[in-house]
């Protein structure tokens, strides 16, 4: 009996550290990253890597200046297009949903969030590339921006069913009609939320490389123009890093790490957003 | 009712014929349309574009194993082969790891030392792919080549799944790094279905007699399982579908190799490295046709995902 008892205890301590193990291990994966990141790019990162062109293999020095504007370029673009497509239709499923349509809309919404990025990246060069003839940012805008659209969709979706049916029904009761009441306090209401979920989406899509490997591909020079290829940051680490030149790779590690340190930032300011109270009003 | 009868509508007051309501509730519908059209368009692409490749291969495109562009024979099985053996691999790892980590952040962590460390581990899931990729060819693959798998090869070299060269770039590699990039959504979302479990389970457990560890797997763990087995799932589309990683470290193998330490290719990284390359239609065709097999792989395992999370969390918007 007392044997069985302490064979229980052994297996209760074991099993619950290991689990502490699994958590420790997990976690530290994160520091691990960023770790090797700073080690290997921080001494890259000079003002020079922001403002300079890249320079052939060989030659020692350059930067990523035009991939960093390229990104913004590409990245912007997909906001413009994505963030109000998706603002829009998340007003529509929180706000006027009746029961099948809204229903179909949120599942189609999850599946598109679930398409591999290098299936976007198809679609958009069979969309853009393939009748424009040519690579563009534009074409990258696009790709980036149907991956956007559902992520704000459904965040726009949760931030505005979180307001409480108290102003709804003390806006309505004060004569608004629904679009007003929509527009004037639920949607300020959920502001906060709105926002915090735009950041994130877009954080998410500018480390992107996948879907823009074949629609923006990449340049060496300043593109002059939305439909011309761009190089972007993601693009530029991927054929920097696979590339057998040492230098190639010293860039790697740095626009890596101008990246991660971009994407990461916008993460941790968008959730202390989210953290401090709830998105109600005053 | 009576007071209808009795206050008849007033003529004075018109009744209102345009609210504008109408029109608020037409323009958001477009856009959430939009979204059904957008799903509609990539589908119908993804079809009209394989066609060359479907007429030509038929059936034969998912069962042969050769690939060759140069007699214009496009055969995907290597690919799937590569993307199932990886993807299995990674989950080995992550699942044990992520649904050990979750338990600890769920049962056992105090609340603040478990919500600091779940917010570290969604800014893993942040990272980008790609600079995943970048640390893996120079820290994960150099370890591999040098320690883990001449380790492991010394110990169970005999199998065929461990012999062979080692190259450091293989399956092994890739799998090692889908693991890293799916146990962020396996501990967050199977943290959240143990959260969601009743105290008076643990609670009844532990009154029966039960050790803490004992109440959590035969109490809580199966009152959680639908969400947990859900977030497997995620997690395995998005191993299924990851492609800058697992392209910069998988090796550019086109064929099937028995050991887990040859060099191989999934269908995510044959895309990414042969797109731009492919001339002639048919080529093109065949790496659209394999878009359209991994989409159609990652929805059908994405679908389970939502359907089984839907069921354990009730609220049907899974942290995806």
């Amino acid at each position: 009996m007392i044997s069985r008892n302490s064979r229980r205890n052994v297996v209760n301590n074991v099993m619950l550290a290991l689990c502490g193990v699994c958590a420790i291990l997990t976690v530290s994966t994160l520091f691990l990253i960023l770790g090797f990141l700073v080690y290997n790019g921080g001494k890259s990162v000079d003002p020079g890597f922001f403002t300079k062109l890249p320079l052939p293999p060989g030659q020692v020095g350059g930067g990523m200046g035009n991939a960093i504007l390229g990104s913004a370029e590409i990245v912007m673009l997909a906001a413009a297009i994505g963030l109000p497509v998706g603002f829009f239709a998340g007003v529509y499923l929180a706000e006027f949903g009746g029961r099948t349509l809204p229903f179909v809309v949120r599942y189609t919404a999850d599946l598109l969030n679930g398409v591999p990025s290098i299936v976007i990246g198809i679609v958009a060069w069979t969309v853009v590339v393939v009748p424009m003839h040519h690579f563009s940012a534009l074409a990258g805008g696009m790709a980036l921006s149907l991956m956007l659209i559902p992520i704000t969709a459904r965040s726009t979706e949760q931030f505005l069913l979180e307001v409480p049916r108290s102003l709804r029904e003390g806006a309505l009761a004060l004569g608004a009609n629904k679009w007003r009441t929509i527009a004037s306090v639920i949607v300020p209401a959920a502001r906060k939320g709105i926002m915090t979920g735009m950041i994130l989406g877009v954080a998410r899509i500018s480390g992107e490389t996948a879907p823009l490997l074949f629609t923006s591909l990449n340049n060496q020079y300043w593109s002059t123009g939305l439909s011309e290829p761009t190089a972007s940051l993601p693009v530029m680490i991927f054929t920097h890093a696979v590339a057998p030149y040492d230098d190639w790779h010293r860039q790697a590690w740095a626009a890596g790490l101008v990246l991660l340190a971009l994407v990461l930032l916008a993460n941790i300011a968008a959730r202390m957003v989210i953290s401090r109270g709830t998105s109600l009003p005053r | 009712m009576a007071t209808s009868a009795a206050v008849p509508r007033s003529p004075t007051i018109p009744k209102r014929r345009f609210s504008g309501d109408e029109l608020a509730y037409g323009f958001t519908l477009i856009f959430a349309l939009s979204i059904i059209a957008i799903t509609i368009l990539l589908v119908w692409q993804l079809w009209l574009h394989s066609a060359a490749s479907r007429e030509k291969s038929g059936f034969g495109f998912i069962a042969s194993v050769m690939w060759d562009p140069v007699t214009d024979k496009y055969g995907a099985l290597p690919f799937i082969y590569g993307t199932v053996i990886t993807s299995f691999l990674g989950l080995l790892i992550s699942v044990p790891l992520g649904v050990g980590a979750a338990i600890y952040l769920s049962e056992l962590a105090p609340p603040k030392v478990s919500d600091t460390l779940t917010f570290l581990v969604e800014l893993l899931a942040a990272v980008p792919s790609v600079i995943l990729g970048l640390l893996a060819i120079f820290t994960l693959v150099p370890l591999m080549r040098d320690y883990i798998e001449p380790a492991i090869q010394k110990v169970a070299g005999s199998l065929p799944l461990f012999s062979g060269h080692i190259f450091g770039y293989g399956y092994f590699t890739a799998g090692v790094i889908l693991a890293i990039m799916t146990f962020p959504y396996i501990i967050s979302v199977s943290r959240e279905a143990l959260m969601a479990v009743p105290r008076e389970q643990r609670e009844a457990a532990l009154a029966l007699g039960a050790t803490h560890w004992e109440s959590t797997w035969q109490a809580v763990l199966p009152f959680a399982k639908l969400g947990i087995i859900g977030s497997i799932f995620l997690a395995l589309a998005r191993a299924l579908g990851e492609t800058m990683a697992v392209t910069m470290v998988i090796g550019n193998d086109n064929a099937i190799h028995a050991s887990l330490f040859a060099p191989g290719q999934t269908i995510a990284a044959v895309i990414a490295n042969e797109f731009t390359e492919a001339t002639g239609n048919t080529y093109l065709s065949a790496l659209v046709e394999l878009g359209l097999v991994l989409f159609v792989l990652t929805m059908l395992i994405n679908g389970l995902a939502q359907m089984l999370i839907m069921v354990t969390t009730k609220k049907g918007s899974a942290k995806a």
